[in-house]
């Protein structure tokens, strides 16, 4: 433990962290990971997810424990309602990657997180994916994140934790940038 | 033929090295693969200045001594700056001299070149941190129809053809040109990624010369939190003008440049940014304002005397910036890429490039013994990116090299 870690605790151990990145850093091959989910039609829009097993080190890893998800789409759309909407669970992933970075750029910047949170608010036009007009995308026309942060920081050491943890984010680069998507069948 | 230092390169780096060398009497030689100052007199584009301020323009011995104290120079100044300078240090330089490959042989280095062989005890590589212009691999994807160009071989507007232009890239370069093609008539979309932005001039003085009266240019390779990074960090948006102006992204669009996100790739036709705009010019704000608070809390503790404070505007992004463009529709013809230089080490038959082909050195100490490298990004000092930056990096080095030559260099870091 260094003396940062001792007068700062944010629940995040950097040291593992950067030593993780060096150690990354001489062995490129083991920054290879694989990440997966299952999904389990269930009923209607009704879906089971499940996430298990990761690639990544050199290995196959797995979590503590499978975590579970239910995905539906509420009564509105005449459906059950046994879950969260997909697009929902994308702002939920977006929300807490930058949390999480959040917390890391904190600590390796010796602030103190007291209370972080986020309220994530995404417009969307279902024209798109009704079919009604094709000049609407599918997908979201924009995401509005709002932080409420108490730290023992400046408001603008605040504000540049949060813009780093936006340049490190693996689903803020996922949502912002165009990735392949390759879906077969059988 | 033998002696027993080669320098590789007669820009302002080798050169220095040459004159610490002579001040020790070290035998040696520059090769040259052409002429002296060859890249900025060759591989720049004409309305090109340097950054940094005159009178911070100086080489061991050596100094501005003309009567523009706080102009910049002009590539035909600085390139007479250059010979000047070899002249009077009477550099030993042997120009049209291309080095074809260096090997080591155990005894030391083995260096041949179109004009003969040299055999050495120690070598200097100064040939350059800007040799190659990069080009991402998106670049692949474009449209058959567009016509790509870089900054080696852009010299002026009038040679790209008319119509729309994408600049890539938002360091200095990219808004330096950007600025000069949309002037010319050919409205720019300039693609943003991450970026340094800085004020010319700050409290009345240049901006670096409170970076280099804070220490800050003198800042050590080895001090610095993440040298990777720090390595890779874009050329700070700055232009060297008459009118000391301010070059960023508010500027820009004022005069009807388009600022798009990073450039993501192409598909069906279409330039997709990032819908990160926001942000990276929100980190560049916030790193900025780090700096001047930093310059202004010198300035009460050292009580200088300096004008008052100033605060610039956030950089101003437009509500939604469009992350798709249609290419043909938007009348783009031209992409430029001002996504940065890589160093050409293609004559180096040692194996000792990193997996990015950057040279593995510390400091400048590349590791191989004997062998020195000078005018990379961040070579030992932050200064190092700038002329003045190969006074310091060369006297370190040559002492060095010196001790290396008289057997009592150990590996270690200098």
């Amino acid at each position: 433990m260094t003396d940062t870690s001792t007068s700062v605790n944010n629940g995040v151990n950097v040291e593992a962290l950067l030593g993780a990145r060096e150690a990354l850093t001489e062995t490129p091959a083991a920054a290879a990971f694989k990440w997966r989910a299952s999904c389990r039609w269930v009923n209607g829009t009704h879906s089971h997810s499940t996430v298990e097993s990761f690639f990544g080190l050199g290995e196959e890893q797995n979590h503590r424990a499978v975590y579970s998800f239910d995905a539906d789409h509420p009564e509105i759309f005449a459906s059950e309602d046994n879950g969260a909407t997909p697009v929902e669970m994308v702002l939920v992933g977006l929300a807490s990657c930058l949390t999480a970075g959040i917390a890391a750029v904190a600590q390796h910047r010796s602030i103190q997180l007291n209370s972080v949170t986020a309220t994530l608010e995404a417009g969307m036009d279902i024209q798109g994916i009704l079919g009604i007009d094709s000049d609407v995308r599918n997908g979201f026309d924009g995401i509005n994140v709002h932080y409420d942060i108490d730290a023992d920081a400046s408001e603008d050491e605040i504000k540049a934790v949060v813009a780093q943890s936006q340049k490190r984010s693996a689903v803020f680069d996922i949502v912002t940038n165009p990735t392949n998507v390759t879906v077969e069948v059988n | 033929m033998r002696t027993r230092c080669v320098i590789i390169g007669a820009g302002h780096s080798g050169l220095a090295m040459s004159q610490c060398l002579s001040e020790c009497s070290v035998d040696h030689v520059v090769l040259e693969r052409g002429e002296i100052a060859n890249s900025w007199k060759h591989e720049r584009w004409d309305s090109l200045k340097l950054l940094t301020p005159n009178w911070q323009s100086r080489l061991p011995g050596y100094r501005y001594s003309g009567d523009d104290p706080d102009g910049y120079m002009d590539m035909p100044e600085l390139i007479g700056f250059i010979e000047r300078y070899a002249e009077v240090i009477s550099a030993p330089v042997r120009l049209n001299t291309r080095v074809t490959s260096v090997s080591n042989d155990g005894s030391g280095y083995h260096v041949a070149t179109t004009q003969g062989t040299w055999q050495c005890e120690s070598l200097v590589v100064a040939s350059g941190a800007c040799n190659k212009a990069q080009i991402p691999v998106i670049a692949e994807a474009a449209p058959a129809s567009i016509e790509m160009i870089t900054p080696m071989a852009y010299r002026n507007p009038e040679q790209l053809q008319q119509g729309g232009v994408m600049v890539v890239g938002a360091s200095a370069t990219g808004l330096q040109l950007a600025e000069e093609i949309h002037r010319s008539g050919r409205p720019v979309t300039l693609a943003v990624g991450e970026h340094v932005r800085l004020p010319r001039v700050y409290r009345g003085k240049d901006i670096l010369w409170w970076m280099d009266a804070l220490g800050i240019l003198d800042e050590r390779y080895d001090e610095i939190d993440d040298i990777v990074r720090g390595r890779n960090i874009p050329s700070p948006q700055l232009v060297g003008s008459a009118e000391r102006d301010s070059l960023d992204l508010n500027r820009l669009p004022a005069l009807g440049v388009k600022l798009r996100g990073r450039l993501a790739g192409f598909n069906d036709g279409k330039a997709q940014f990032s819908g990160s705009l926001r942000n990276v010019c929100a980190l560049a704000d916030l790193k900025m304002l780090r700096l001047l608070n930093t310059i202004d809390e010198w300035v009460s503790d050292n009580r200088i005397e300096a004008k008052p404070p100033q605060r610039y505007d956030d950089t101003e992004v437009e509500e939604s910036p469009p992350l798709l463009m249609d290419l043909a529709k938007n009348n783009i013809n031209t992409i430029l890429w001002a996504t940065g230089y890589s160093p050409d080490y293609s004559w180096l038959d040692i194996p000792l490039l990193d997996r990015k082909g950057k040279l593995r050195h510390h400091g400048g100490i590349v590791d191989s013994p004997g062998m020195y490298l000078m005018g990379a990004t961040l070579l030992r000092r932050r200064k190092s990116s700038y002329i003045h930056g190969a006074v310091d990096d060369a006297r370190d080095l040559s002492a060095h090299l010196v001790s290396y030559l008289n057997g009592k260099a150990d590996t270690a870091e200098a």
